[in-house]
């Protein structure tokens, strides 16, 4: 056993463990649980922060307004009109509340106290995949017709006979099955491994800084604290660009069933 | 204990199967951001920005508008300017040409004035000469009768006689030239 091996021997790494939590006090339903309060918290602060940003909103903007119009343009500029076109518009109620709400719920996994991105719970991406899924095959199906929404998604033209053996299973693979699960997957994922890093250099640091201080197990102690503050800074770059490639793809998804070609 | 097994004696659920009541409270969560957020607030967000949009361009129309009329009116004013100085250039040459012709007509007026002048002096030194010749001679026929009588001693008391003596002797005067003058 090497020293270092000696001075870890009873630290335990954090685990998926970390993700369960019980009720919220002795006694309490078993679905009211820390994420769950959180979830509704979240809903409610962004709920009030639109309302003050937007209630009643002024020609020349002031304070919240700007905070809110920067955000809103942001989803419109970067999100919407690329991929909506002159459908933007009609579609950033939906696109604006699933970003905001997205935002701030995976930003809860750096907020002191609060600390758990509720996306890490799979059920919560789950429900905006399903809700983009049905509105996606819904729209394709309206607007293209439903031979012709399947036969779009499989049968792009322009192409060799053979290659549509290989092709058509793939793409309805691809479209109908893969794309919803990959779209609350990759948003859970992200959550999921950012929190378990923070929890884990965190454990770290305090494990070998106050738990358990030995000279030697100092220095692993303030690697995991450094580690800890830079991985904070990383996640929240990563809680953003989740929150933001989540309503791009469904973004996507939608002008896709809108307009098959592009 | 290893890692692995640490990971595995912990795992109680699976997280990738979704709890129901998460389901649940994140459709309800969603449903009232959407609601709130996307049907309520996110409307007047956009019809303000569209406002924002118009009053901008009508902004920039109105500039515009002000711009041209700022445009018009100098040129208004530099038309007018230019007519003004047009207008004073002609009369500065109208007066120029008026005090000239005055100045003529002045002078026209002095020379006549002058002319006259001289010409009534020149008559009247006429007329004094000619008063001064007719008394001169008058006073010369009686000097030189007083002299001829006191010379010759004899008074010379034919009227007639005397006068014709007189012109005979002016005559002969006058026939030189250059004498009276």
């Amino acid at each position: 056993m090497t020293p270092l091996m000696l001075v870890a021997e009873d630290f335990t790494a954090p685990g998926p463990s970390i993700f369960d939590f019980p009720p919220l006090y002795e006694g309490a339903p078993s679905w009211l649980t820390k994420p769950v309060l959180m979830a509704i918290f979240g809903a409610i602060v962004v709920t009030a922060l639109a309302w003050s940003a937007f209630a009643n909103p002024k020609l020349v903007p002031r304070g919240m307004q700007n905070v809110g119009e920067m955000g809103y343009q942001f989803v419109r500029d970067q999100v919407a009109r690329p991929f909506l076109g002159k459908d933007a518009e009609r579609w950033m109620p939906l696109l604006i509340s699933l970003f905001f709400l997205i935002l701030l719920w995976n930003l809860f996994g750096v907020i002191p106290l609060i600390q758990i991105p509720v996306a890490s719970h799979i059920a919560f991406p789950i429900v905006f995949a399903v809700t983009i899924y049905v509105i996606k095959v819904y729209l394709g199906i309206k607007h293209q017709g439903l031979g012709g929404y399947f036969k779009n998604m499989m049968f792009p033209p322009g192409l060799p006979k053979a290659i549509y053996v290989l092709l058509a299973p793939i793409e309805f693979l691809s479209n109908l099955i893969i794309a919803p699960f990959t779209h609350a997957v990759r948003l859970f994922a992200n959550m999921f491994a950012g929190h378990l890093i923070l929890a884990f250099f965190s454990a770290v640091g305090f494990w070998f800084l106050f738990e358990k201080p030995t000279l030697l197990g100092a220095g692993l102690g303030v690697v995991g604290a450094i580690m800890t503050i830079a991985m904070t800074g990383f996640e929240m770059f990563i809680e953003f660009l989740q929150a933001f490639l989540f309503t791009l793809l469904a973004a996507m998804y939608i002008g896709g069933s809108l307009h098959p070609d592009h | 204990m290893t890692l692995a097994a640490t990971l595995l004696a912990a795992e109680g659920e699976n997280p990738l199967i979704p709890h129901a009541y998460e389901l649940v409270v994140g459709s309800f969560a969603f449903l009232v951001v959407f609601l709130v957020v996307g049907k309520i607030l996110t409307p007047r967000i956009q019809k303000t920005l569209a406002e924002r949009t118009e009053a901008i361009e009508g902004g920039i129309k109105k500039a515009e508008d002000a711009q041209a009329e700022a445009q018009r009116t100098l040129e208004q004013y530099r038309a007018q300017l230019a007519e003004a100085r047009q207008e004073a250039a002609r009369l500065r040459e109208e007066a120029r040409e008026q005090g000239a012709a005055i100045k003529a007509e002045l002078r026209e007026e002095a020379q006549t004035e002058a002319r006259r002048i001289i010409e009534a002096a020149h008559a009247q030194i006429e007329a004094d000469r000619q008063q001064a010749i007719t008394q001169l001679r008058g006073e010369i026929g009686r000097l030189s009768t007083e002299l001829a009588s006191r010379i010759v001693g004899e008074s010379l008391e034919d009227e007639a006689r005397q006068r014709r003596i007189v012109d005979r002797f002016l005559e002969e005067l006058e026939g030189r030239p250059e004498t009276v003058r």
